[in-house]
């Protein structure tokens, strides 16, 4: 399950950025992968639409949502998170 | 080139439905802001705005009327009586040959889309009013007020999103201003506040859930505004001439485009935009007292203005005030600057800054004088109101007391 939610937070990201799957490393920031603030606000509505979930995310300030955005791992982590919480 | 005054001006919006109130508010720093009411709120996540509240339709309009007229040409038409009636002006003969309506509203007739809409997906119907169209299209507001007051020049709409009615007053401007006519209707109007209004804000995630604090530390957004005002512009001699009372003088006005980015300014390009204003109003940078901020609450916006300032005004920077009165009526997006002219006219006029409200916490970013939270009394002789939209167009006004 887990995997799984990894699998397709990779896929998203490496949509958004154009790039192979295997080019996203999880210590990759979305700098890295040359995801801006408006590919980082699509990625996060395809991560709500793929999971059905909320993320608790402002584009004003990006780095003090509570969401962690700094790498692809912090983010799956997040996301893994709140699919836990839609579960239960 | 000819002069230009303004000689008539009304408003409603969510501080106030005309303009003896609305200038109140703003001195007062009264906020407009409060939880929405409109169909499906509980299923948006952004519940407040600067909502027009207890306004009764059919207490102004017939019933023929309000089947054309979309709520932001309701607003339009109210604003528009107040300006005119205010200005004295009649449209007869060769005025009325000139005069025009020009207007900015970025969305038009969006509550007719939203309701229509409604009507065809929700509750599968398949046929809808007949006056859909003529409701729903940008130019219903400008048309509509040609109509009621016989203007048969140049009359049009502008959408530039959130710098509609700055270029559209720009245009008007400019049209008096090299003798085309002596007269000119203008401002702009703005009713999102739908549900599908909002929840296209939404999805942008830039809106706060709480409230409007432009360049206060812990801003969190931007929040919605409705509502219209109008002005009349006016060529100088011929306001003289029939003895109207000059409010304001508009001085000069400049619009750039950024060609960077779809929703993130540039300093750059809204720096050349002040500058520009300045230069067309022959102002020099230190007879600005007062400026009328974009200041929508976003940190992308209020950083880069703050830095726009900064680099056009020098020293002078840290004397002259800014506000944003956003704090206070909301973001009227296509409608936000004719109802912030205002402001600047309150500045001249009656030597009253509004302030900032919900100012909180300082951002070392954002050191400049923002009036935060109480109006201030201070005597102003020039000033100018900025509107930087998304997709980067520009357009800033200089006014100078009249």
């Amino acid at each position: 399950m887990s995997d799984a939610v990894k699998e397709k937070v990779i896929e998203i990201i490496a949509e958004q950025a154009v790039l192979e799957k295997s080019d996203v490393k999880m210590d990759s920031t979305l700098e890295d992968l040359g995801i801006d603030s408006l590919g980082l606000v699509e990625s996060i509505f395809a991560i709500e639409e793929a999971f059905d979930i909320q993320v608790p995310f402002n584009a004003n300030e990006p780095s003090e949502s509570d969401f962690d955005i700094s790498s692809v791992a912090a983010i799956v982590k997040a996301v893994q998170g709140l699919v836990r919480e839609q579960a239960a | 080139m000819k002069r230009v005054v303004i000689t008539g001006m009304g408003t409603i919006n969510a501080l106030g439905k005309n303009v003896p109130d609305t200038m109140a508010a703003l001195a007062e720093g009264r906020c407009g802001i409060a939880p929405i009411n409109i169909r499906d709120v509980d299923r948006l996540s952004i519940k407040i705005g600067g909502q027009v509240r207890g306004f009764e339709p059919e207490a102004h309009f017939n019933r023929q009327q309000i089947a054309l007229y979309d709520r932001f040409t309701q607003f339009t038409m109210l604003a528009a009586k107040e300006a005119i009636s205010q200005s004295g002006l009649e449209f007869h003969g060769l005025l009325a040959d000139e005069a025009g309506a020009i207007f900015g509203t970025a969305g038009g007739g969006v509550n007719t889309w939203d309701e229509n809409y409604r009507t065809v997906y929700e509750e599968g119907k398949n046929r809808v009013h007949p006056f859909v169209v003529p409701k729903l299209m940008n130019n219903a507001a400008a048309s509509h007020v040609s109509m009621e007051y016989n203007l048969k020049g140049a009359s049009y709409s502008v959408s530039t999103a959130c710098a509609s009615s700055n270029h559209a007053m720009g245009q008007a401007f400019m049209m008096v201003r090299s003798g085309q006519s002596r007269a000119m209707v203008t401002g702009g109007a703005e009713a999102m506040l739908s549900f599908g209004g909002i929840k296209a804000w939404e999805g942008l995630r830039v809106m706060s859930k709480d409230a409007c604090r432009p360049f206060s530390a812990n801003r969190n957004g931007m929040v919605q505004g409705e509502g219209a005002a109008v002005f009349v512009f006016e060529e100088l001699e011929h306001a003289r001439a029939r003895g109207a009372d000059i409010i304001a003088e508009v001085a000069g006005f400049a619009m750039t485009s950024d060609a960077s980015d779809i929703v993130v300014p540039s300093k750059q390009g809204a720096a050349r935009a002040v500058r520009g204003a300045l230069r067309d109003a022959a102002m020099a940078a230190q007879d600005v007292g007062y400026i009328n901020a974009h200041g929508t609450g976003t940190s992308a916006n209020d950083k880069t203005e703050c830095a726009v300032v900064a680099d056009v005004f020098g020293p002078h920077a840290d004397k002259l005030m800014i506000s944003s009165t956003k704090s206070m009526h909301g973001h009227l997006i296509g409608g936000t600057g004719a109802v912030e002219l205002l402001a600047c006219i309150m500045a001249l006029r009656d030597g009253i800054i509004a302030p900032t409200i919900g100012y909180e916490e300082p951002d070392p970013e954002c050191t400049l004088d923002v009036v935060p939270n109480e109006a201030r009394e201070a005597k102003v002789d020039a000033v100018l109101s900025n509107a930087f939209a998304f997709g980067g167009l520009n357009a800033v006004l200089a006014l100078r007391k009249a």
